[in-house]
C-alpha cells in the first residue's frame, strides 16, 4: 500500500507545483517545458504506484519499470521489428504515396475539369476506413514489407493529394499577374511561385500522413506478416500474455511516430521559413 | 451542381480502370486453367471468365455489387451472413465509442480552457499523442478487457472512444478559444461571470469547430471499431467479416464488407454534416 500512498502524495504535490508555476510564471520558457514534463512524470509514477500498491496482475497492466526492463533486455528484437515495419514498410510506402500524390496534384492542377471531379472524390475517400483494404493488399503483394508499403501508399495518398491541390491554388491573383508581366512560362511560374506557395499546405498533409503511415504498416501486419515486425510482435505477444513486450513495442511505435512527425516539422521549418506561422513571435 | 459531370466522369473512369485491372489481374488464373485443360483462350472468353471467377484476385465491380446486394437484401437481418447485421454491430460500437469520446473530449476541453495549469500540462501531451499510432494497442485492449471478463460492445467502444477523443479535444479547445479579446472584453464590461461567458459566448462560438472535429472524430471512431474487430475471436462486425474473408480467400466478401464500411462512414459523416447545417442555421451562423 505504501507505494500507492507515496504516488498519491507525489501526485498532489506535483499538481500543486504545476498550478503554482502556471499562476506565477505562465510565460517563462522553462515553465512551458517543465510543466508538461512534470505532468508526464506524475502519470508514470501514479501508474507505478497503482500497479504496485494494488498488486495489479502484470497480465492486465505491467508497471512502467517492468516495461522499461523488458525494453532494455529485448532491444535487438525491437530493433528488428522497427526496421521491418517502419524503415521498410512505412517509409517506402510513405515516400511512394506522397511522391505520387504530389505528382498527381500537379498533373490535375492544369485541368479544372479533373480538379472539380477528383477533389470531392478525394475528400470522400480520405474519410473512409482505408485500413480495411489491408487484407486485399496482403493477398496481392504477399506477407513481406511490400504489402505493408502498398497499404501505406493507399492511406497517405488522398490526404496529401487534397492538401497539395489546395496548396497549388493558394497563390493570389496579384502574384500570378506579376508572373505574367514577367512573361514567365507555366513551368517557371510553377517552380518559382506556386510550388513554394504550396509548401505550407503540402507539409500539413505530410505531417498528417506520418501517423497514417505507421498505423497502416502496423495494422497491415495483423493480416499476415513474416515472423518479425511490430504488428506481428504485438499480436503474438498479446497471445502469450507477454504484456511488457507489447508495451515496449507501443513505446517504440510512439517514439517512432513522434520522431517521424518531428522530423517532418523540422524540414517544414527549414523549407517554409518565410511563412507567418514559422516566424519567431 | 457544376461539379456533377466531372465527378461522374471521374467515377466512370475509376470503374473502367477497375474492369481493366480485373481482366489483367485475373487472367493468370484463366490461362493456368486453360493450359491445364490444353485449350487456347480467345479474348472474349478471357474477358467473360475473368468477370465470373469464384475467388478472383480482383473482383469486377458488378461482382462486388452483387455481393453487397446479397449481403444487404438477400439475407434475413439476423443472419450471420447479412451485412446489415454486421454493420449494425459495428455501428452500435462506433456510436457508443463516439459518444464516450466526444463527452470526454468536450469536458476536458472545458477544463483546459478554464484552468491554466491543466492547459500547460495536458495540451502538449494531447497534441503529441496525435502523432502516435494509437491503433496499435487495439488488440491488447481487447485481450486485457476480455481477461477481466468484459466482452462484446464495450472494448470496441473504448478503442473507438480513444480514437475520436483527441480530435474532438483539440478542436473544442480551439473553438472555445475562438472569441477574440474584444468580445471577451465586452462581456467583462457587462460584469458577466465565468459561467455566463461560457454559455453565452464561448460555447456558441465554438460550434463550427465542434462540428468540424465531430466529423473527423466519427470517422476515426469507425476506423477504431473496425480495427478492434480484427483480433482473433471477434465473429461479429464488419472488421470480423474482413478478417474471415482474408482467411478463406473470399475476395468478394472482403470487397463487399469494405464497401459496406465505406457506405457506413459516408452516412455517418453526412448525418453529422446535416445536423451541423441545421444547428448552425438555427444559431444564425450559416455560411
Amino acid at each position: 500500500m505504501s507505494a500507492l500512498i507515496i504516488a498519491i502524495v507525489f501526485w498532489v504535490a506535483a499538481t500543486a507545483l504545476n498550478g503554482w508555476i502556471a499562476r506565477t510564471r505562465p510565460n517563462a520558457r522553462w515553465a512551458k517545458l517543465f510543466v508538461p514534463a512534470l505532468f508526464g512524470a506524475t502519470l508514470l509514477i501514479l501508474w507505478e504506484g497503482l500497479v504496485r500498491g494494488l498488486n495489479v496482475s502484470p497480465v492486465i497492466l505491467p508497471a512502467p519499470s517492468a516495461i522499461a526492463a523488458r525494453f532494455a533486455e529485448s532491444t535487438d528484437v525491437l530493433w528488428g521489428d522497427f526496421a521491418q515495419t517502419i524503415l521498410k514498410g512505412a517509409l517506402a510506402g510513405y515516400v511512394i504515396g506522397c511522391g505520387a500524390a504530389v505528382l498527381v496534384a500537379i498533373a490535375i492542377d492544369r485541368s479544372p475539369f479533373l480538379k472539380r471531379g477528383l477533389l470531392p472524390v478525394g475528400n470522400f475517400v480520405a474519410a473512409l476506413p482505408i485500413v480495411g483494404i489491408a487484407p486485399i493488399l496482403v493477398m496481392w503483394f504477399g506477407f513481406d514489407w511490400q504489402s505493408k508499403a502498398a497499404v501505406v501508399v493507399m492511406m497517405v495518398f488522398f490526404p496529401v493529394l487534397v492538401n497539395m491541390v489546395a496548396g497549388l491554388a493558394a497563390t493570389d491573383r496579384l502574384q500570378r499577374d506579376l508572373m505574367a508581366t514577367y512573361s514567365a512560362s507555366y513551368s517557371q511560374t510553377l517552380a518559382k511561385l506556386r510550388l513554394p506557395a504550396a509548401m505550407p499546405f503540402l507539409f500539413n498533409g505530410l505531417k498528417i500522413a506520418t501517423t497514417l503511415a505507421l498505423i497502416g504498416a502496423i495494422v497491415a501486419e495483423f493480416f499476415g506478416s513474416p515472423t518479425r515486425g511490430m504488428g506481428f510482435r504485438i499480436s503474438t505477444a498479446v497471445g502469450q500474455l507477454d504484456m511488457p513486450l507489447v508495451w515496449s513495442e507501443i513505446a517504440v511505435a510512439a517514439l517512432a511516430g513522434s520522431g517521424f512527425f518531428g522530423l517532418m516539422a523540422l524540414i517544414e521549418k527549414a523549407v517554409t521559413f518565410w511563412h507567418p506561422s514559422q516566424r519567431r513571435r | 451542381m457544376k461539379s456533377v459531370l466531372p465527378i461522374l466522369t471521374v467515377l466512370a473512369a475509376i470503374v473502367v480502370i477497375w474492369y481493366g485491372a480485373a481482366v489483367g489481374l485475373n487472367s493468370k488464373w484463366t490461362y493456368d486453367q486453360a493450359a491445364r485443360a490444353g485449350q487456347d483462350v480467345s479474348f472474349s472468353q478471357l474477358v467473360t471468365d475473368t468477370m465470373t471467377q469464384e475467388r478472383p484476385v480482383l473482383p469486377a465491380p458488378h461482382q462486388v455489387a452483387k455481393g453487397l446486394w446479397e449481403g444487404v437484401a438477400g439475407q434475413k437481418i439476423t443472419s450471420k451472413r447479412s451485412l446489415v447485421y454486421h454493420g449494425g454491430v459495428t455501428f452500435s460500437a462506433t456510436m457508443a465509442g463516439f459518444v464516450l469520446g466526444a463527452v470526454a473530449g468536450i469536458l476536458l476541453a472545458v477544463g483546459i480552457v478554464h484552468n491554466r495549469a491543466m492547459d500547460m500540462s495536458v495540451m502538449p501531451w494531447a497534441i503529441a499523442s496525435q502523432t502516435i499510432p494509437i491503433l496499435a494497442i487495439a488488440p491488447m485492449v481487447i485481450v486485457v478487457l476480455a481477461s477481466l471478463g468484459i466482452k462484446g460492445l464495450l472494448p470496441k467502444a473504448i478503442i473507438a472512444a480513444y480514437l475520436s477523443f483527441f480530435p474532438i479535444l483539440v478542436g473544442m479547445v480551439k473553438g472555445l478559444r475562438a472569441p477574440d479579446g474584444m468580445q471577451l472584453d465586452l462581456l467583462r464590461t457587462y460584469n458577466a461571470s465565468g459561467s455566463e461567458t461560457f454559455w453565452k459566448l464561448r460555447l456558441p462560438s465554438s460550434m463550427p469547430y465542434f462540428f468540424a472535429s465531430l466529423k473527423v472524430g466519427i470517422a476515426a471512431a469507425l476506423v477504431g471499431t473496425i480495427v478492434a474487430e480484427l483480433p482473433a475471436g471477434a465473429t461479429q462486425g464488419l472488421g470480423a467479416r474482413l478478417l474471415s474473408g482474408s482467411y478463406y480467400g473470399q475476395t468478394i466478401q472482403i470487397w463487399a464488407a469494405l464497401f459496406a464500411a465505406a457506405a457506413l462512414a459516408a452516412v455517418l459523416v453526412i448525418v453529422v454534416g446535416a445536423i451541423e447545417k441545421v444547428v448552425l442555421r438555427k444559431m444564425g451562423m450559416a455560411r
